[in-house]
């Protein structure tokens, strides 16, 4: 019980401190926002089918629009040796690991809850329902909780910032394959059964990173 | 206190330099003699029993990345990081070369450079995740800090594999790529293994595991070499 | 044979880190009693902050044996953690949140109990009083120094750590240092403190230690030493 209301500490403290500074989910946003503006022309979206390709575009804003919020999640750490503070909490170390992913995973929810229906207007396509934020949450589950274990590495490098989507996009393979397919599905109104696979695809990946993620922070925080 | 890295003769590489040397003669000469000339494709598929061991090399040295990563972490031993690297940097040699020789089988077959297959798709995706391990190695200064974060990511990586190879083929059987081809079995890349054939194919994939352990071999030594420099040098910069 | 003294509340033996091929700590024999006020001393790059990070759990020594108030640093972290508080270069200080908000954030992780009311009395005792509400950014160096040795004495640590703390400190941070101190001394808490500074280092300790390229080369009670000669002993030793 005492983890938990330590997580919770944690959460508490990254909400606080972005309610006060806002960073975050306004660079998120309007890197979304740029993102669609510019998919829009380059790819003249007008010119093909808006159901076969906004679910790509989509899954590409949230996982750019991820890589900056997960960075700035682990550099305000950074600052003035904020992570030595975490760690010399008496805590397990995989409090600091819960309290940050879960706060990444609601920071992301909140950019999505912006920008998903941005899409939907802009493209004209049926993308708020109860299906397609299933799929979203499922992705970013998994996501945010890889990235806040590569984040907290990628700060680390000589790169810093930088390294975080090289380290991150080839390993999120199956959650975009799986989630646009999945968003796709919905859109086209395929049966259940048809996205069904691409769903269990998303959970199984979801609970073997969390737990591989979790298990493995200990050594990445350790000296 | 560190103590000295040692390095002894080396009999083992002799011995892999001549089989490897041999089971590739041996395998050459299957691959063009042995092996029947492929009824839609003709001459050019025979690319694929190279292509297919350089994949399997591929794959199998980012295994021993994995595992040798999870043992560093364990046992906390620089040797194990060492084989980690090694593994990986001949893993991406081999996967190099099953990505071009993939391209070069079908740019004749079916008019294109790069095909989404599930079997290309997925070496693309590893070769990748092996350039994100060299470059996150290649980012940290600290050695015991470098072992550490290229092992989790070693680890981490390699079990994104099956999971990213799973959805591309489901993503595949969905949406299959549809190509101009001979005949309605090369359309899909797919054709049928004669006995001959298929005795062709494992020898292939011994003959590249074999050769696999040879270029490891080599690299280890050269890392360990390193190493003893390495130490050397701090010995030398320490009594200053 | 190793003897490990009941009423010592830190024992380190063999301690040894090394970074790579770079050895920081070359064997480290120390124990520090309960109540006692321990000074190490010893140039830059001694490993005095090496030796002070292995000890509040934030480095895993390569060899050897930390134990600090009965529990062992590397099987039993987080108890290790309940006990110590480290006052270290950097402030640990979130920028962008309160004074009141950063100790109430630490207070949490460390579960102390009646929060609120300790937060107040810690920001009297380092006279932050008025600026509770102010985002630490806001704040001097000398300031968040003092907000600095607040969150390191909030949740009442029977062990402090004092890594070269008067650096970069204004003259108000140091004579709240030295407040800090000699209470914390007076409420029976074990302190280590490095420094580099003779003069300072002598101030208000039990005994000094000092260390040289990650070695223990001398130790003596502070009633032994005369103050006059010490600098020369000093560079003897470390030299």
């Amino acid at each position: 019980m005492n983890f938990i209301r330590k997580v919770v500490a944690i959460i508490h403290k990254d909400i606080t401190t972005e309610l006060r500074t806002k960073e975050m989910f306004s660079s998120m946003v309007v890197f979304s926002l740029m993102a669609v503006f510019i998919f829009s022309i380059a790819l003249d979206v007008t010119a093909s089918d808006p159901m076969d390709t906004t679910p790509g575009l989509l899954w590409v804003t949230i996982a750019f629009a991820g890589t900056l919020g997960l960075n700035r999640s682990l550099a305000q750490e950074q600052e003035n040796g904020c992570i030595d503070g975490l760690l010399l909490a008496p805590m397990d170390r995989s409090a600091i690991f819960f309290g940050k992913a879960v706060g990444n995973v609601l920071f992301m929810s909140m950019v999505e809850l912006v920008i998903v229906p941005i899409f939907a207007a802009l493209f004209n396509v049926p993308l708020l329902r109860g299906s397609v934020w299933l799929v979203v949450v499922l992705g970013t589950l998994g996501y945010a909780s890889v990235g806040t274990l590569f984040s907290t590495m990628a700060v680390n490098t000589r790169a810093r910032e930088v390294m975080l989507p090289i380290l991150l996009l080839p390993v999120a393979v199956p959650i975009f394959i799986s989630a646009v397919n999945a968003t796709g599905g919905f859109l086209a109104g395929d049966p259940v059964s048809d996205v069904a696979n691409w769903l269990q695809l998303l959970v199984a990946y979801d609970a073997i990173i969390i737990a591989v993620s979790f298990m493995t922070f200990d050594f990445i925080v350790e000296e | 206190m560190s103590s000295e890295p040692t390095i002894k003769a080396d009999r083992l590489a002799i011995v892999l330099n001549c089989l490897a040397a041999a089971m590739m003669m041996g395998a050459l000469y299957m691959v063009f003699l042995y092996a029947p000339r492929e009824i839609n494709m003709g001459d050019v598929q025979r690319i694929f029993y190279f292509h297919l061991g350089a994949a399997w090399v591929g794959f199998l040295a980012f295994f021993v990345t994995m595992v040798s990563g999870v043992l560093y972490l364990w046992k906390g031993v620089s040797r194990w990081d060492i084989l980690s690297n090694a593994s990986a940097e001949v893993g991406t040699v081999f996967m190099t070369m099953a990505i071009i020789s993939g391209s070069l089988w079908a740019r004749p077959v079916w008019n294109t450079w790069w095909t989404w297959d599930p079997r290309l798709t997925i070496s693309a995706i590893q070769w990748l995740l092996y350039l994100a391990y060299f470059m996150l190695r290649a980012g940290i200064e600290n050695p015991g800090q470098r072992a550490r974060f290229a092992s989790v990511y070693g680890i981490i990586a390699f079990l994104t594999v099956p999971l990213s190879f799973f959805s591309i083929r489901l993503w595949r059987t969905i949406h299959p790529v549809v190509t101009s081809g001979a005949g309605t079995d090369s359309a899909t890349g797919s054709f049928n293994m004669t006995t001959s054939m298929r005795h062709t194919l494992f020898f292939c994939l011994a003959t590249f595991s074999v050769l696999y352990l040879t270029l490891l071999r080599h690299r280890l030594r050269l890392a360990w070499t390193q190493e003893r420099a390495d130490w050397l040098r701090q010995r030398v910069l320490s009594r200053m | 044979m190793q003897v490990y003294l009941i009423s010592s509340m830190i024992q380190v033996r063999g301690l040894v880190k090394a970074f790579g091929f770079q050895t920081a700590l070359r064997g480290i024999d120390l124990d520090v009693a309960e109540g006692e006020f321990l000074t190490v001393l010893g140039p830059n790059g001694a490993g005095k902050t090496t030796l002070l990070r292995v000890l509040a759990t934030l480095s895993k020594p390569t060899a050897g044996v930390v134990r600090v108030g009965g529990y062992d640093a590397a099987k039993a972290g987080a108890q290790v953690r309940q006990l110590i508080g480290l006052v270290s270069h950097q402030t640990l200080l979130y920028s962008q949140l309160s004074a009141k908000d950063n100790l109430r954030f630490f207070g949490r992780l460390y579960e102390v109990a009646d929060l609120e009311a300790r937060i107040a009395e810690v920001l009297d005792v380092v006279g932050l009083a008025a600026r509770r509400t102010d985002q630490v950014r806001t704040f001097s160096r000398g300031m968040q120094q003092r907000l600095t040795i607040a969150r390191a004495i909030l949740h009442r640590p029977r062990v402090m750590f004092f890594d070269e703390p008067y650096t970069g400190l204004d003259q108000q941070a140091a004579s709240v240092l030295n407040k800090i101190l000699s209470d914390v001394a007076a409420a029976g808490r074990t302190v280590l403190l490095t420094t580099h500074n003779l003069e300072r280092g002598l101030v208000g300790c039990d005994r000094v230690v000092v260390i040289k390229r990650g070695k223990v080369v001398h130790t003596v009670d502070r009633a032994e030493i005369d103050p006059a000669s010490f600098g020369e002993l000093y560079q003897d030793v470390t030299q």
